[in-house]
């Protein structure tokens, strides 16, 4: 009470004085240098290298054909088409039956132990890709698989005189849903444990039915993050190299291929074209990771 | 009581579409010899020289990745927390760069840049910085997360003042502080890398990956009983995981090898 001082100089408005931003050195960035260092030589460097070569014409003048080659040579052209239509198709359908499989294990009024061995489980399979996970679908619904097997003998269904073929966008999907749903169900299990019983009591206490409350007040809680998981989908699937090659070999031209197949042997017999075409995936991802983080935002509002 | 059945259906779909695939990977590589099951193609995979060792390089990257992704990782982190918070999204973002480099561009860029260099082809240099890089996302948010859960600065202060230097406060008071986080990380990583192809197949490295695959397009059965092993690999580190981190995020990870 007797330090007047202080609402002295608040009355003459004066600030109270900070020390002067010192002009060192701050030693203490030393302690990332490591870390950025790692960075800049196996992340920057590479991803920027791509960018420059992208537009780099054979004999190495600049040029910017390669990235208008993008939009026009069929086969990249088709590649694209291939690998966001399988992105897309995973994404919808994983979070759709990812949302449905949450659901009923947290709020569905199954047993509780289902839920924690539905998510132990979606941890397994989410991280089950690559080769075993293309092995396992081939015994499953390949040529000599399992269900391929039971539906020749039991219902006398043979689907290769159907002209059915599972080596193609569809059935690489069914491979790719089995690690992209199990994602969406471990994102989505904590954000139905997010909802509220109090707003579900507000929503009744208004008259409002079970059909509203989802209508009005679940569903617009629960978007950004079903929108924000679907991006992280498509980029998971968009950016898959090893089942794809393993499942297919490269009978289904993904932009993954052909970019592997452009490192294992010049296919496009132009280097500044496989480095463009490896442009346009880092663009796709990047703006991908941007929809994420918004979404991302969007959702953290409702949990704090 | 109706969405107590379709909640029962949808479970249904939802194991069928998990354990058929399972099974029928299981049933299809017992059956090398005809007309009965036998573990014939596992005998098989297990009696290949080849397969030990590329199970053993694998092996051997898997624990140099995990060694180097932790030194990486556990003292920047814990800087950052300590002296330089600001720069914390700077590193989040980094580490969430393989989402956006997806590991085939990845290689593409580093052969670009360092393909030409003897060093870089005849050390695999390139394929453990791939495997760090690919272990960065939830081995900086396991790390994270279980820095904010101690008291970092009393924790150093508290060692300083007892006449710890920073080696002694890095590896005997961070980290043994931050153990579960730390083990997370390192199964999950152990996971992905043990059965990685795409860094191995592209930089020529002869991994358990690729030599999967190679079997793959060579012989029936004993590429399902591989299968089986992996998944049984896969299994066991996320179970780990699961019982030393009851409930903790980041089990799902993206970005990883697909």
């Amino acid at each position: 009470m007797s330090r007047t001082i202080s609402s002295d100089r608040l009355g003459t408005g004066e600030a109270p004085t900070a020390p002067p931003p010192s002009p060192k050195f701050n030693w203490a960035w030393l302690g990332v240098a490591p870390f950025f260092l790692f960075a800049i030589l196996f992340l920057f460097l590479p991803s920027i290298t791509i960018f420059f070569r992208s537009f780099e014409a054979p004999d190495g003048s600049f040029t910017i054909d390669n990235l208008i080659a993008l939009f026009t040579v069929r086969d990249i052209i088709n590649s694209y088409q291939a690998s966001l239509s399988i992105s897309v198709i995973t994404a919808l359908g994983g979070a759709v039956f990812g949302f449905l499989l949450a659901y009923a294990v947290v709020l569905g009024g199954l047993p509780a132990g289902i839920r924690s061995f539905m998510v132990t489980f979606s941890g397994v399979a989410s991280n089950f890709a690559g080769v075993p996970l293309a092995f396992a679908f081939v015994a499953t619904m390949g040529n000599a698989g399992l269900v391929t097997r039971w539906l020749e003998s039991g219902m006398g269904f043979d689907i290769h005189e159907a002209g059915f073929t599972i080596y193609n966008i569809w059935g690489l999907s069914i491979v790719y849903m089995y690690f992209q749903f199990p994602l969406m169900v471990l994102i989505m299990a904590p954000a139905l444990d997010g909802l509220r019983r109090e707003w579900r009591e507000a929503c009744e206490n208004l008259g409002g039915s079970t059909r509203h409350y989802w209508r009005y007040v679940a569903f617009p809680i629960l978007m950004p993050t079903l929108l924000g998981t679907m991006i992280l989908l498509f980029g998971n699937a968009f950016g898959a190299y090893a089942t794809a090659y393993a499942f297919s070999g490269s009978f289904i031209n993904l932009v993954t291929i052909l970019i592997g197949a452009q490192i294992q042997g010049d296919v496009l017999f132009n280097p500044g074209l496989g480095n463009a075409l490896a442009l346009g995936m880092i663009v796709i991802m990047f703006l991908t990771m941007l929809g994420y983080v918004y979404m991302q935002r969007r959702a953290a509002r409702w949990t704090r | 009581m109706r969405s107590r059945i379709w909640s029962w259906i949808i479970l249904l779909i939802g194991f069928i579409y998990f354990f058929l695939p399972l099974f029928a990977t299981f049933e299809f590589s017992m059956r090398m010899l005809k007309g009965r099951y036998t573990f014939e193609a596992y005998r098989v995979a297990f009696t290949d020289p080849r397969f030990f060792k590329a199970f053993g390089f694998s092996l051997l990257w898997a624990v140099l990745t995990i060694i180097i992704s932790l030194l990486l990782v556990v003292p920047t982190t814990y800087w950052v927390h300590l002296r330089l918070p600001r720069l914390r999204p700077t590193v989040e973002f980094i580490t969430l760069m393989p989402f956006v480099v997806p590991a085939v561009v990845l290689v593409f860029g580093l052969i670009r840049v360092y393909g030409r260099y003897t060093f870089f082809v005849s050390v695999p240099i390139l394929l453990i910085a791939g495997y760090v890089v690919l272990s960065l996302p939830y081995m900086f948010r396991a790390v994270d997360a279980g820095l904010r859960a101690i008291d970092v600065r009393t924790l150093t202060e508290a060692a300083q003042s007892l006449g710890a230097g920073w080696g002694t406060i890095l590896f005997r008071v961070i980290f043994p502080n931050l153990r579960v986080a730390i083990l997370s990380g390192v199964f999950l990583t152990f996971a992905i890398v043990m059965g990685e192809f795409t860094f191995a197949a592209l930089l020529v490295w002869p991994a358990f990956g690729p030599y999967m695959e190679e079997i793959g397009a060579m012989r029936a059965y004993t590429p399902q009983a591989l299968s089986v092993v992996s998944f049984l690999l896969t299994w066991g580190s996320i179970g780990v995981i699961q019982r030393i981190a009851r409930g903790a995020p980041g089990q799902g990870q993206i970005a990883g090898a697909r």
